[in-house]
């Protein structure tokens, strides 16, 4: 691997990703992307005495699931790299020690997830691990009543506020062929632009956002047209438009394929607010919707990005303001299918519209 | 490409272009309604409990205890922070409120005991309110035995 610029890193070997997997809450579900998603829990508990416990229990299975999709025991496995919102990232210590492998705490906020593919793929392509697993959840109660106020408490949401996703995703990269690859990857600074809001994160994130694509295009000579999709882990409606304004500003049109995990995952009617946050969004988002895209070529290159705001209760009361972070990863078509990467239903579904379109081809060449 | 260089002023009127805002009349007027009914009832169960013979007195007590009991029961339901987003300041300045304010914070803090967990943390909510009231009721005591 080598760097370019300042922020990138190409991979020299592109590690790739053979599995991946998600659980969601029933909101989720019940969202746009809900047929995507391969466990949904039965509610906020999931069979728990607590909602961190819940959490612990969705990352646990979603790891699990994300072995068995490829016939994978856990002794497979080199590393596992993953972080979560809850103090002290316990949903994700927790998780681990059910896995005798070694293991390594990040924490990058809602782009933890990010931040595990790019650090994992380093490890790979520098050679000191086959396989690894990043993996990273979040869980609406349990952040809820951490960040703000307890769940059940009548304060009127803002309509800029947003949601935070249940959820739990995994990927498994490796040095073997998978269906996706993961080409380069942005390691983003921490930008404070003076947002104090905690109830407004899209707004906090969304420089770092631009930050992080603009330095990307910039270190791999790239321009947006490169990509199939530009997409933002968490940023929300307000989130998301802010950042195309910035980039736009700088001279760089991303309106044509720019879209954010948090605001696919809702749908209008979900009273959501701007749309879904947390770990969870952009990793099960990932996992289950934009992996088996790419896999079956619907898009061949995509920059996704984790987007963090770094903020604990505590520093808000005492009035300073929400540094943020963004991580980018390159997602590229293999030409490779793997059977760890979509659910069986929707890897059918992609597989049959690609034939249709096949044979559609092939129809206009005879005319 | 360029960098992102902008000044906190500049890009606060930039988040002011974009982000979604409520109606302050609707607000007001949802509040309006939802707290005047929630006053009404309060009136009605007064009049029924005068009508039974309770003394007026008692019977303000009463009422104010029934309502303390439904924002209880509505927040255990999990219905009254739905209404709340409805309601806005409706919700939250009745003593219905201050009910969800207490029972919020110990339906969730249950999860780490009842002592350290319910115990300590079910006026983490309500606190401010109970500490600058007693306060003030201190003060204006004060205030009184001077004059």
């Amino acid at each position: 691997m080598k760097k370019l610029g300042k922020q990138t890193v190409q991979f020299d070997n592109p590690p790739q990703i053979i599995s991946s997997a998600s659980v969601v809450g029933n909101k989720e579900s019940q969202g746009p992307l809900g047929d995507y998603f391969d466990q949904v829990i039965s509610d906020g508990y999931n069979n728990q005495s607590t909602w961190e416990k819940a959490q612990m229990k969705m990352t646990e299975d979603v790891v699990n699931n994300a072995l068995d999709k490829v016939n994978l025991a856990k002794e497979d496995i080199d590393f596992l790299l993953a972080g979560d919102l809850l103090n002290q990232i316990v949903a994700s210590n927790f998780a681990a020690r059910k896995f005798p492998v070694p293991f390594l705490g990040l924490f990058g906020a809602c782009s933890t997830m990010i931040e595990a593919m790019a650090v994992g793929s380093m490890m790979i392509d520098g050679g000191i691990a086959n396989r690894i697993i990043s993996f990273t959840s979040s869980h609406y109660q349990a952040t809820e009543r951490q960040y703000r106020t307890p769940n059940e408490y009548g304060d009127k949401y803002p309509p800029y506020k947003q949601w935070t996703v249940t959820g739990a995703g995994a990927t498994i990269l490796s040095n073997e062929t998978g269906g996706v690859a993961l080409t380069m990857a942005t390691l983003g600074k921490v930008i404070d632009l003076g947002v104090k809001d905690p109830k407004d994160m899209g707004s906090a994130m969304a420089p770092a956002a631009a930050d992080t694509i603009l330095n990307h295009l910039e270190d791999s000579d790239r321009s947006p047209s490169d990509y199939d999709l530009i997409i933002t882990g968490d940023l929300g409606q307000v989130g998301k438009n802010l950042t195309i304004e910035l980039l736009a500003e700088q001279g760089c049109d991303v309106t044509k394929n720019f879209d954010d995990c948090g605001v696919m995952i809702y749908n209008s009617k979900q009273k959501v607010g701007a749309g879904g946050s947390g770990c969870g969004c952009s990793a099960v988002v990932a996992a289950s919707y934009l992996l088996p895209q790419i896999m079956y070529g619907n898009f061949n290159r995509v920059l996704l990005l984790g987007t963090g705001a770094l903020l604990n209760p505590m520093t808000f009361l005492q009035g300073e303001s929400i540094p943020c972070i963004a991580h980018a990863v390159v997602l590229e078509r293999t030409g490779h299918l793997t059977e760890g990467i979509g659910r069986p239903s929707v890897q059918d579904n992609l597989a049959t519209k690609i034939e249709a379109t096949k044979i559609e081809d092939l129809s206009q060449s005879e005319g | 490409m360029g960098t992102i260089d902008k000044t906190p002023q500049e890009y606060q009127k930039l988040i002011k272009k974009h982000q979604l805002t409520d109606s302050k009349v609707k607000n007001f007027f949802s509040a309006y309604l939802i707290g005047g009914l929630i006053c009404l009832l309060g009136q009605v169960i007064i009049n029924v409990l005068i009508s039974t013979g309770i003394p007026k007195d008692n019977a303000g007590s009463y009422a104010t205890i029934s309502l303390i009991f439904i924002g209880g029961l509505l927040t255990g339901l999990g219905v009254y922070d739905e209404i709340a987003q409805f309601a806005g300041a409706g919700t939250i300045v009745p003593i219905t409120g201050f009910a969800n304010a207490i029972v919020s914070p110990a339906i969730e803090s249950r999860q780490e005991g009842y002592i350290l967990g319910l115990g300590a943390n079910i006026y983490s909510i309500a606190g401010p309110v109970l500490t600058y009231g007693m306060l003030s009721a201190f003060l204006i005591g004060l205030f009184k035995l001077l004059l």
